[in-house]
Parts: C-alpha cells; structure tokens; sequence
C-alpha cells in the first residue's frame, strides 16, 4: 500500500515546486545586471536644458550619486515619478536623469507637465551609452559610490517599499564616502 | 447585410494575411560585406534574447531596444569580431540571460543536467519495476 503512495508522493512534490515557481515568476523576469560591482562604464552626454554642457563619467566622480533612467513615452515614469522627486528633495545626493530614446521637445514638454524632480540630466537619444548600462527599459534607477562604481540597480517604477529601500543603500553611500 | 463572412471569403481573408507573417522577422536591410556576413548576423540575432520582450529573439522583436542591439550586432561584425566576442559583449551588459543557450556552469548544472538525471531515475525505476514482475511470474 505504501508503495502505491510513491507517484503521488513524486507527484504533489512536482506540484509544491510548480506552485512555488509561480510565486517568484515576477522576480525572474527582472534581468539582474551584470554590472552591479562594477564601474560605470565611460560617456559623455549631453544636457537636456543645456545641449552643448557635455557631462562625462569623470565629471560624475567624487560623490555617490543617483542615475534615473526616464523616457516622456515612459509610462511608468510617471507612475514613479512621486517618488523621483521625493528622491530630489530627501536624498542627500545627486539625482542625475538619463533620459533615454527620447526627443528633447517631448522631454523638455513632460518636466513643464509633471515638474523637473532631478538635479540635471544628461540625454543618451541615440541609445548607445543605455547599451553599455545594460538598460532594458525604463525606468531603472542605479546607484552608484563616490569611486564610480554601480551599488545597485532597481528596475521598474520606485514605490513606497523601493524608495525606502533606497534611501537605506544611499545612506550607507553617504557613510562609506565620507 | 449579413456581418457573417461566408467560409470561403473566412478563408481568403486568412490566406490574404499570409505574406504579413514575413514581415514578421526584423532583419533590417543591412549592407553586408558577404553572404557569410549575413549568415553570420541572422544566426547571432536569434541566438539572442531581447530582454524587453523577453521570449522573442533579437531577430524576432521590433522593440526599438532590439533594434539598437542589431545595430551594434552588425557594426561588430563589421569591425570583424567573431560570434564569441559578440556574444561576450552582449553577456557582460544583459548576462547570461540575453542567450537562448545558457553556458554550462555551477549555476546551470541543475537546467543541463536534470533532465539526463530525471531519465535516468526512471529508466532504473523501470528496470527494477520489469525485473520485480518478472519474478513474480
């Protein structure tokens, strides 16, 4: 009798596994980046208010700072976008916007609409520096350390429970390049 | 007027759709040194993921990402790189997620190997399953 037991044993494990594959389906669609640990790889963009201020990856180092990745065809940009400014305001350091594959009118339109939450940008139009990033889609936001290397990367819109999340890693930034 | 199509015209319609599905595959249309080039680029586009649309190949998607990584796809293969290097490339921004044909590691050992394990499970429960009833006669 007990060794009839065995498929459905075999079988309800298969199903536990199954069920418990369904639960972190979400988590596994987001890539984890290869580049987390390492430096951030070398640009040199233009402004978005400012096209001929040019801002390179040597301009940026010295002090950790925040790269938000943004579109105005993003739509879940402005689902974050709360929280990007909450970022401006309460984050100790720099919020670099890195808008991406977008056109200046329509970005310059989008920050009159929903407000200029970063403390300046830089515009990779082309998409060429988003490649070396490893951006797949907007939004993502990186963090990065005083010495220009990526700490940490969020993909997708920052909610309530990934902002805290962040001002936690910036804090320890802070600490680390003090 | 009747809205229902008759089955012929149900029919026509489909088959009038048909070219449309070549359109499908996004090959730009890439100047390529040679025929072996272009072999080359098709084969690299499809052994890559799109990590937007994240079960199409780069060959497959038109997601505008797609269509920036076909593009340093081909100026690779233009500067003469070989598959390996491009593949590496694209490993070092996206990982291992960005190949369809994940390398053989610690990390994968369960994905390549379980299978064979798992066949191998069941041809010795099946032996010793054939073997018990044998005796049994």
């Amino acid at each position: 009798m007990i060794r009839m037991l065995i498929p459905l044993g075999v079988f309800l494990a298969l199903v536990a596994l199954l069920v418990a594959s369904l639960q972190t389906g979400d988590e596994r669609k987001v890539v984890q980046s290869p580049l987390v640990g390492k430096p951030v790889p070398q640009f040199s963009l233009p402004g978005l208010h400012d096209p001929d201020t040019i801002t390179s990856r040597a301009d940026l180092l010295g002090e950790p700072f925040i790269l938000n990745v943004w579109g105005s065809w993003c739509w879940a940009c402005r689902v974050e976008h709360p929280f990007v400014e909450r970022l401006g305001r309460e984050a100790p350091i720099d919020l670099i916007g890195f808008n991406w594959k977008d056109e200046r009118e329509d970005a310059l339109e989008w920050i009159g609409r929903f407000g200029d939450a970063w403390d300046r940008h830089v515009v990779d139009f082309k998409g060429k520096v988003a490649i070396d990033l490893g951006v797949y889609g907007a939004p993502e936001t990186f963090l990065v350390d005083h010495e220009g290397i990526i700490r940490h990367k969020h993909v997708g819109p920052i909610d309530a429970t990934v902002f805290a999340d962040l001002m936690q890693r910036i804090m320890e930034l802070e600490a680390q390049a003090q | 007027m009747s809205c229902q199509l008759s089955v012929v015209s149900k029919w026509a319609l489909v088959l009038a759709l048909v070219p449309l599905l070549a359109l499908g595959s996004a090959i730009e249309p890439y100047d390529f040194d040679s025929e072996v080039q272009r072999q080359r680029f098709k084969s690299l586009a499809e052994q890559l993921r799109c990590t937007v649309c994240q079960n199409q190949s780069l060959a497959d998607s038109d997601a505008p990402l797609a269509s920036d990584l076909r593009d340093e796809v081909f100026r690779m293969l233009q500067e003469g790189r070989s598959d390996q290097e491009i593949r590496n490339f694209m490993v070092e921004r996206y990982g291992d997620y960005v190949l369809f044909r994940p390398p053989v590691a610690g990390h994968t050992i369960l994905l390549w190997g379980g299978p064979v394990a798992l066949l191998l499970i069941g041809l010795v429960a099946a032996v010793i399953v054939i073997r018990k009833r044998r005796t049994a006669l």
